[in-house]
């Protein structure tokens, strides 16, 4: 399945300097591809949603890590689309078991790598539910004994794959099949869990949170960790069009207003310690980037419950930014513009 | 005992479609039974269900293997290889397309009706879905059920603006197509089926 | 009263008549539109619990067994990879004699992964020591949750409503929903012999020697035994109330002269009693419904196949390197008997494979082609493998 890999680009917010890219005419991805091969460790064709970020994040993750690599997929969106039997995507060593256990076989794979003496560097993918939840004793067990694995969650913040029901990753008052909202109920009533933190606090070497909005941060982010002897985390924040309620040509508008807004920060944790953040150049409020999305619809009624929900939701938002530091000091900052983007891309257009 | 099948891709609410079919049919105080055959949630993806309307109680519960009817909510389908399979002898097919009847009819060799759902679903929802439109044609052309049970089922669906534009959708809808024109004949063998 | 409602909403509204105060959830296919319509009747104020949204189905096992044991009736519902991941837990409910009601919405069970229906998940668990009923239609499976409480709290053993998953949770068809007044007539609160009691300190779950082991696993069994008893009486006042009858340990159906029979349990049953009525078998065959496999009821099966010639047995799982699982059973059962029928043990409808009506004529071919084997899965096709895994 050929896609024209220019198109979400293309229809990206106006907020950027993108109008004069917008009137060109598209490259054929096929010329591109020559001009600048790529290892594509996950192929097209599988079965993803249209704007599936979770998709682009695996795609961008693969070709990041190279071919030299073995992946332990946890139960999910993408072990589901990428294996339709006796079909496949991914052009790596690959294993789907169970839902909770991809840290731990991901252990036993490096386990058996460093007993034979090979460099073959073992990734370990799961999303959220995978991720937080029931995954979460096998990848703490992973993380404490150091394994040699980068692990990456791909969170769109609720069980997609089921049906939309929350995780400990949906976010405070998120609607979701099991937390919607009612009469006595204003969506998800617990906060979002801080993972990056309780991952970081395993003393690893590298921990980090991402987005598909900033597709070089990915890379960069991937090529540091697979450079590390060690354990490794990312979590890259995945916008689901079906699970948040909007069209799947928004994916990445929606995740560049979650990262602007400051409810998703960027940030690097080394041995624990915050060792770098995306500074936000324009601040955005909540408001902006949760009206987007119809699975916080219920938050712009009349209802009083809901006003104090936004409210709620800026604070969380401020909080943020406040801890991270990403207030940038008013200077147009250099991180967060498509020229930087650009310049990291190699002048490329798309990634 | 009448069985029809209803292909479409996630999204387009063919398994809702089914579901409110069979709840008209209660509506009459007749049986129904509606389930859809499909895989992980997705967007896009195929999607098969199946109704089966009865007046004695339904106790089979496997797949429908030879409808009575098909309806497609989507004309790209008819590429896939089996869409059509074990369609009954005489079987009629309702699509949503927006090529003539008559073409469908001649390149399926069976008898097709043709309806825009989509553009009146856009025109009176703002939204594609096409299930409502197709399934108010399809009460048209059948008579099997009738459009008051449809609105009354839609009306324990639907709630406020989506359910008048619903219910003005299913009128329009149920001019599109000619009445009674799938009207099917009672069958001595039909009412023992269980 | 009577409405078109999807399997799942019907559970989901037996359940909340039940009146549950902790309900455990963790979603997994195809059970989620249970705690789905649950949760809708909690967030608009129509169901009065504390919901908890779990970490993974081995903490909603874990869940309602402390909310069980602090003095609470509980719910939770899951199927598939769920109930192997939660195992050690039922073990440990049923072992405790806590009475615990569970939907598992029958899936069949990785490797190879599939969502689809088949009994393979609650075969699985057989041995934790619950009692386990299988539900035929979505009727019987709203009546049997409603039932099951009932059953649970009187023998102090948990209850496992089967019901296959998509079959019966994704099919919408006609289903009667009592009255909250009817379920509360036949419903008590919730009572348990051995809650945790600040004012009555007792320790649950120590470490027992050999030298009481055998006794409690003993009393065990007897219980789960005895409870036969119970799941007939418990049919039998819901049938008095209600006008439904939902089937005691199991049914028969079918003429009285017939020396052949087909025994099944769950949704495979609605078809092959069509199938009866649609594609008529030469000489007349009997169709026993099997309810309760935990306990299996021994007499009742050897009196339902007295006087047969042939019992075919019917299963949607199996046994890998065995054969069936109820087929085996029925086996041991009836070779209580002087003359035993002959017993022929078929699986089918595996990983969700549909069940065509054209499964009876087949079934019934082994009374002039008799098998070689005891066990085949009927409706495999061999020529999608290479001669050598044939």
């Amino acid at each position: 399945m050929q896609t024209k890999v220019g198109t979400p680009v293309n229809q990206q917010t106006s907020n950027f300097k993108t109008n004069q890219m917008m009137t060109e005419t598209a490259i054929p991805v096929s010329n591109l591809r020559k001009k600048q091969p790529r290892f594509r460790g996950l192929e097209s064709g599988h079965r993803a949603c249209l704007g599936c970020a979770e998709a682009l994040a695996a795609r961008l993750v693969t070709e990041s890590a190279g071919p030299d690599v073995m992946v332990a997929n946890a139960t999910g969106c993408l072990e589901i689309f990428t294996t339709p039997w006796p079909e496949s995507a991914w052009r790596i060593p690959w294993v789907h078991s169970l839902f909770e256990n991809a840290g731990a076989v991901a252990s036993g794979m490096e386990a058996a790598l460093k007993a034979q003496g090979k460099s073959s560097k073992v990734l370990a993918f799961g999303g959220d539910g995978g991720t937080f939840d029931i995954g979460f004793q096998a990848l703490s067990g992973m993380l404490e004994r150091g394994h040699n694995v980068l692990y990456v969650c791909f969170d769109n913040e609720a069980y997609m794959n089921t049906g939309i029901q929350r995780s400990s990753s949906t976010p405070h008052a998120a609607m979701t099949t099991t937390s919607p909202p009612g009469k006595e109920r204003m969506g998800k009533r617990h906060l979002k869990k801080d993972i990056v933190s309780i991952v970081a606090a395993h003393h690893i070497p590298y921990a980090a949170t991402t987005s598909v909005a900033y597709p070089s941060d990915i890379r960069k982010k991937v090529r540091r960790a697979m450079a590390i002897d060690g354990s490794t985390f990312l979590q890259i924040h995945c916008p689901c069009p079906l699970g948040w309620g909007h069209e799947g040509d928004k994916s990445i508008e929606v995740a560049r207003l979650a990262v602007q807004s400051g409810l998703f920060p960027i940030i690097e944790l080394e041995r624990g310690g915050l060792a770098g953040a995306m500074p936000l150049r324009n601040i955005r409020p909540v408001t902006e980037y949760l009206k987007k999305q119809q699975r916080f619809k219920h938050l712009f009624t009349e209802d009083l419950r809901a006003k104090e929900e936004l409210e709620h939701i800026q604070a969380i938002a401020d909080h943020n930014i406040e801890v991270y530091g990403l207030r940038s000091d008013g200077s147009t900052d250099a991180f967060d513009s498509e020229g930087m983007d650009t310049v990291r891309r190699g002048g490329m257009r798309w990634a | 005992m009448t069985e029809i099948r209803i292909h479409g891709r996630g999204g387009q609410g063919n398994v809702v479609a089914a579901y409110l079919f069979a709840m008209a049919a209660f509506e009459e105080q007749r049986y129904g039974q509606a389930f859809p055959n499909f895989g992980a949630e997705r967007r896009g993806a195929p999607v098969i269900a199946f109704v089966r309307i009865a007046d004695s109680p339904i106790q089979r519960r496997n797949q429908v293997r030879h409808p009575a009817f098909l309806i497609i909510q989507d004309q790209a389908l008819l590429q896939v290889p089996g869409v059509t399979d074990g369609l009954k002898p005489g079987g009629k097919i309702l699509v949503n397309s927006s090529f003539e009847s008559a073409e469908l009819s001649k390149q399926l060799g069976k008898e097709v009706i043709a309806l825009q759902a989509t553009v009146l679903a856009k025109k009176f929802l703002g939204r594609p879905v096409p299930n409502t439109a197709l399934l108010a044609a399809f009460f048209t052309l059948t008579e099997m059920l009738s459009q008051e049970s449809l609105a009354a089922v839609l009306q324990k669906r639907f709630k406020g603006d989506i359910l008048d534009k619903n219910l003005q959708l299913i009128q329009e809808g149920a001019k599109q197509v000619p009445a009674g024109l799938w009207k099917e004949k009672e069958e001595k063998s039909n009412a023992a089926s269980a | 009263m009577l409405q078109a409602l999807e399997g799942s909403q019907a559970v989901a509204q037996a359940v909340a008549l039940c009146r549950p105060q902790v309900i455990a959830a963790y979603p997994i296919t195809p059970q989620t539109h249970i705690v789905e319509n649950i949760s809708k009747l909690v967030a608009d104020g129509k169901l009065r619990c504390e919901f908890i949204s779990v970490e993974s189905e081995f903490s909603a096992a874990s869940v309602v067994l402390g909310a069980a044991l602090a003095g609470s009736r509980t719910y939770t519902a899951t199927a598939s990879q769920g109930i192997l991941l939660m195992a050690e837990v039922l073990f440990n409910i049923a072992g405790m004699r806590v009475p615990i009601v569970m939907t598992c919405a029958n899936r069949a069970v990785s490797s190879p992964l599939s969502i689809w229906n088949d009994q393979q998940d609650s075969m699985a668990v057989r041995d934790a020591g619950w009692i386990q009923l299988y539900c035929a239609d979505n009727q019987e499976a709203v009546d049997t949750t409603i039932q099951a409480y009932r059953i649970a709290e009187r023998t102090e053993l948990p209850v496992m409503v089967c019901m296959d998953g998509f079959t019966l949770t994704h099919t919408l068809e006609g289903i009667d929903i009592p009255t909250q007044k009817q379920v509360d007539a036949y419903l008590p609160p919730y009572q348990f012999s051995r809650t945790l009691e600040p004012r009555n300190p007792i320790s649950l779950g120590t470490l027992v020697g050999p030298d009481f082991y055998s006794e409690a696993r003993h009393s065990h069994h007897q219980a789960i035994l005895n409870a036969q008893a119970e799941i007939v009486s418990a049919d039998q006042d819901w049938f008095a109330m209600s006008g439904r009858k939902t089937g005691g340990l199991l049914s028969v159906e079918g003429p009285e002269q017939a020396k052949t029979a087909i025994l099944a349990i769950g949704s495979v049953l609605g078809t092959l009693q069509a199938a009866l009525t649609e594609l008529p078998p030469g000489e007349p065959v009997k169709l026993i419904k099997l309810r309760s496999f935990r306990p299996f009821p021994t007499e009742t099966v050897k009196a339902a196949c007295k006087g047969l010639d042939n019992v075919i047995v019917l299963e949607r799982a199996f046994s890998p390197g065995s054969g069936g699982i109820i087929g085996l059973e029925v086996l041991a059962a009836l070779s209580e008997l002087p003359t035993p029928p002959r017993v022929h043990n078929f699986a089918a409808g595996l990983g969700g494979r549909d069940i065509p009506l054209e499964i009876l004529p087949k079934l019934l071919e082994v009374l002039t082609e008799p098998n070689d084997g005891r066990f085949k899965i009927i409706d495999v096709d061999l020529e999608k493998l290479p001669v050598e895994d044939r």
